[in-house]
């Protein structure tokens, strides 16, 4: 059975009918296209699907979209300013912290929540808000070192222009 | 050559040509060795990276396998009329429909695209089903009645090598022998009985799988006019197009191959598998494209990972620890088919002397069928067991002979530019240079022996193939080709047939290209993964691209600059020798004034001599001995890796914490260094994930860990800091010098936390992984082993409690090995 999903997407409203069963992690991809976040896993376990639900990182492959129909939901491919991108994508290009990149959005989305709470996190902040997510390729030294860099950057940024 | 030795002419006039070369270069180059972003970096990081389990097509529909839940049974019938009944399903189609056999390896040729007459593992692909949507099929396949008959399973080595009554493969000459391997070099019994002391030792190596993060996933389009398009998160198309034109019996020219980015393979996507077939048949059978994704749990089952190897060693050594002999043998369990396992089989034995002079050789490899999923290549591919043991047996041994592990190490290195005992041509290494700079940044000196109880530090050493020197299928052609165009616009492509697996290879392909033709990498677009529009690349498997495709891509890049180049000097009267290009300029090195931009070289020479596009290619020198089995081993060049562990060990909890880890690496040169530490620091842990966590354990055929949060890989909480060291010694043959990267440093990882363990508690774990069980019952094997924790042990107090028979025994009362582990068998 399908149902009309109200959902606001990266800012926008969508009207979505998408079988009720379906996770918010399948809805982004099949129903809306929205293919950054990804897969690994679909029990919980990996971080790969993770967006932000009202700014909290969230499993998308464990919510059914009928629970965050009046939430605002962030995914990977509204972290960029236009063509502008977040620091944190800048630094994670400049530092490596992509290598085959599959990770990476969810990787993202829960940095980003850190990054909304301090722009000084300490390695070991890195570590607890990431520890949700896998990464099989960088052995995590990379993403570390992205993200504290991101954090220094985005601090600089709203000295320069503070808000 | 002589074994073991240098060749003094030889090594010194290679090492006055990089010498100059390395100078030169150096000042000269704009690009190679900079720290430069990856040239899809701003894609991965913002999600537009589209991945093969990413592509939609229109009408496309979606495939399920069927597997088996039986670890062994035959097939008596298959009855898929009620999935065919299912409203949305398409089409059902099983291993009758592609009667062919398959398998990497031209010589064992033992698997079908879809299970025929039997099935071997639990996972065994028998069906698959074309539905409207992945619900749809998922739902038939479980209405398709398969009749099995139950067989005995063989789920260990043992029960493998006795059970004459039962085969998994009727073609098994012996039990379920897979193949058995004897070489022999040098005179090994003349040369035990010159040592002084003989050292035994056994060690099994858990089976382990890669678990990249994207999952398994193609698109099938088999379009009307017959030509099948298939998008795989492969790392061999040029392999898997072969197989498919094989299948299907279609002209491999009617068959297009795609490799997207892959997200991760480290080894597991290099086989070609059911789903790929499975899709493509669907496809040509429904007239839509077709896609697959795995689940988690399926990619568990599909496995071909690190092959669980039982080992024995046995080395001869002089008083001064010189090597006279070894002998090594291996059983590796090779689950349901072969893959990869005949080479997976010789590399167990192939590569110990690329690091240690070894001057009488011997080696026993088996590899057993079981009723379990296939092993086949991981990154490191059959020489992580061995390393594992060879290094913690070395270090017995220096314990033994009380020589400091590191200087006993550098003592018995293999010297560059020379020849092992089993033919393999050793060139360039810095294995030397690796030990001194790890043992400098960790303080080992001042931490050996020294920390108190509970706290260790290891070593280890090893080396790693640059690529395989021959082939899968035999053939002359090259290994890679690449192929550049430049456009009227100064743009600059590279093809080649190389997939992106996240190592980077597409952006070192740019940077080779940019550097040559003094142009920016972003200005350079790479179409790789592609068998209709690249030119062949074997693949990203055995650490071969960055030198194979990469010395192809400069072949190809050369020759464009010679043309570029004789236009240029031509319209601004220079001599040709004085041109040089960097930063979108061409221009005399005398006089930087007299210059072109790139666009107006391209428009010169496209002037000149016509649309512009050269071709190049990569072959290894003929590198094989002279005896059955050398073909694996040889490599154009060796890497080498040298890796500190520091631990701390928890005597009431058995818990192993690794405090850091400290890893040099020769790769020649780095042609980017941030990449080169990339992949130090995921095969550091990657390797230290096997030593500790990661286990592919299976119960009556059925994976014990099938999922993430049973099969524990390391999370951001668990990995310690790593410091990656580069050490550069440029190879004569590598693009610019460089060597591989991207899987030696995995091997020394597991060994050298091993040694530090022994270090802080004096207990030898000759079993991965190490888990606090496994820790625990080492400790109470040693007297007064537990509650220790107090004060420091001395090392000869430590010692004593560890290994209180010395040497010449098989195994110490503080080992803790497989309880099962016997070579027996092995080679008999
Ligand atoms: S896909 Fe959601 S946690 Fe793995
Ligand atoms: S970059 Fe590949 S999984 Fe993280």
């Amino acid at each position: 059975m399908k149902q009309i999903l109200h959902l606001r997407v990266n800012g926008q409203p969508f009207e979505v009918l998408a079988p009720v069963h379906h996770t918010l992690l399948e809805v982004l991809r099949e129903e809306m296209d929205l293919t950054g976040t990804k897969h690994g896993c679909e029990l919980g376990e990996c971080g790969a699907c993770t967006v932000l639900v009202n700014d909290v990182p969230t499993l998308s492959c464990l919510t059914l979209p009928v629970e965050v129909q009046n939430a605002e939901i962030a995914t990977v491919e509204g972290m960029a300013d236009g063509s502008t991108m977040h620091p944190l994508q800048t630094a994670f290009a400049e530092n490596g912290a992509a290598q085959c990149g599959y990770c990476t959005p969810g990787i993202l989305m829960s940095a980003r929540a850190l990054l909304d709470r301090t722009l000084e996190p300490t390695e070991d902040d890195v570590r607890q808000a990431l520890s949700g997510n896998l990464c099989r390729c960088t052995g995590y030294t990379k993403i570390i070192d992205a993200v504290l860099q991101a954090g220094r950057d985005l601090k600089l940024r709203r000295a320069i222009h503070p808000t | 050559m002589v074994t073991g030795q240098t060749h003094p002419d030889e090594a010194r006039q290679w090492e006055k040509t990089m010498a100059t070369a390395t100078k030169e270069q150096e000042t000269e180059f704009s690009i190679i060795g900079k720290r430069n972003p990856k040239i899809e970096a701003h894609q991965k990081a913002s999600g537009e990276t589209r991945y093969a389990g990413d592509i939609k097509l229109p009408r496309l529909i979606w495939a399920k396998l069927l597997r088996s839940p039986h670890p062994h049974a035959r097939i008596r019938s298959i009855d898929a009329s009620r999935a065919l009944a299912c409203p949305g399903v398409q089409s059902v189609i099983t291993g009758a429909d592609m009667p062919v056999t398959i398998g990497i390896m031209p010589t064992s040729q033992d698997e079908h695209p879809l299970a025929v007459d039997k099935v071997r593992y639990v996972g065994d692909p028998v069906a698959a089903v074309a539905a409207v949507d992945e619900e749809t099929a998922a739902d038939a396949c479980r209405l398709i009645d398969v009749a099995y008959e139950l067989l005995p399973p063989i789920l260990t080595i043992d029960e493998a090598l006795t059970r004459e009554d039962v085969k998994i493969h009727e073609h098994s000459r012996r039990a379920n022998v897979h193949r058995e391997v004897h070489l022999d070099f040098g005179d090994v019994e003349g040369a035990f009985a010159e040592a002084d002391h003989v050292q035994e030792d056994e060690f099994f190596f858990e089976g382990t799988t890669h678990a990249a993060m994207e999952n398994y996933a193609a698109v099938a389009h088999w379009e009307l006019n017959d030509k099948l398009t298939l998008w795989s998160s492969t790392q061999v198309p040029h392999y898997l197009h072969r197989e498919l034109a094989k299948v299907f019996e279609v002209p491999k020219s009617r068959i297009r191959v795609i490799a997207p980015p892959v997200g991760g393979g480290f080894g597991g996507k290099s086989d070609p598998f059911s789903h790929e077939f499975a899709v493509a048949l669907l496809s040509r059978r429904c007239g839509r494209p077709v896609k697959i994704v795995l689940d988690r749990e399926e990619a568990f089952y599909t496995h071909r990972g690190r092959h669980p190897v039982r080992m024995h060693v046995k080395t001869g050594v002089k008083n001064d620890g010189t090597i006279t002999a070894v002998h090594f043998q291996s059983i590796l369990d090779g689950g349901g088919y072969s893959s990869y396992g005949l080479a997976s089989t010789y590399y167990t034995g192939a590569l110990l002397g690329v690091t240690y002079r070894i001057p009488a050789y011997k080696f026993d490899g088996t590899r057993v069928y079981t009723n379990k999923p296939a092993c086949g290549p991981k990154r490191g591919h059959g020489t992580t067991q061995p390393r594992f043991a060879f290094e913690c047996h070395l270090d017995k041994i220096a314990e033994q002979l009380g020589l400091n592990p590191v200087e006993y190490r550098k003592k018995i290195l293999t010297p560059p530019y020379s020849e092992t005992v089993n033919q393999l041509r050793v060139t360039s290494s810095a294995a030397n240079e690796c030990l001194d700079r790890v043992v400098e940044a960790s303080d080992f000196g001042e931490k050996f022996r020294k920390l108190p109880y509970g706290k260790g530090v290891g070593v280890a050493l090893s080396c790693y193939i640059s690529g395989a020197g021959l082939p899968i299928y035999w053939n002359d052609m090259p290994h890679s080709g690449a192929t550049i165009k430049v456009d009227r616009g100064g743009g600059v492509t590279v093809y080649c047939g190389v997939a992106d697996l996240g190592q980077g290879c597409d952006s070192l392909l740019a940077y080779i290209a940019a550097e040559e033709l003094g142009v920016e990498p972003g200005d350079v677009r790479v179409v790789a993964g592609d068998t209709d529009l690249a030119p062949v690349d074997l693949g990203s498997y055995s650490s071969r691209v960055t030198f194979m495709a990469g010395n192809a891509v400069l072949d190809a890049a050369q020759k464009m600059k010679r043309q570029i180049f004789a236009a240029v000097a031509e319209n601004l009267e220079v001599p040709l020798e004085r041109l040089a290009a960097s930063w979108g300029q061409v221009y005399d090195t005398d006089d930087r004034t007299r210059c072109v931009t790139f666009e107006e070289a391209a428009i010169l020479a496209e002037s000149a001599c016509g649309t512009l596009a050269t071709v190049g290619s990569y072959k290894p020198p003929h590198l094989a001995g002279n005896y059955k089995g050398s073909g694996v081993g040889p490599s154009p060049a060796y890497s080498f890796t040298s890796c500190v562990a520091q631990v701390e060990v928890n005597t009431d909890t058995g818990h192993v914490r690794v405090e850091k880890l400290w890893l040099a690496h020769d790769c020649g040169r780095a042609l980017n260094p941030v990449n080169v530490e990339g992949q130090i620091e995921g095969s550091a842990y990657m390797g230290l994930g096997e030593a500790l966590l990661e286990e592919s354990a299976f119960r009556q055929g059925l994976h014990k860990k099938p999922s993430f949060l049973e099969y524990r890989l390391p999370t951001f909480l668990d990995m310690p800091p790593v410091e990656s060291i580069i050490v550069e010694n440029p190879d004569r043959e590598g693009p610019y010098g460089a060597k591989e990267a991207g899987e030696g440093p995995l091997n020394p990882v597991p060994p050298a936390i091993a040694n530090a363990i022994f270090d802080a508690i004096g207990v030898r774990l000759d079993a991965t992984p190490f888990t606090p069980e496994k820790v625990l019952r080492a400790l109470a094997r040693v007297p007064g082993g537990r509650g220790q924790g107090t004060g420091s042990a001395g090392i000869a107090g430590r010692t004593e409690q560890s290994d209180p028979r010395g040497l010449s025994r098989r195994r110490s009362s503080a080992t803790e090995s497989r309880p099962t582990a016997t070579a027996n068998g092995a080679g008999s």
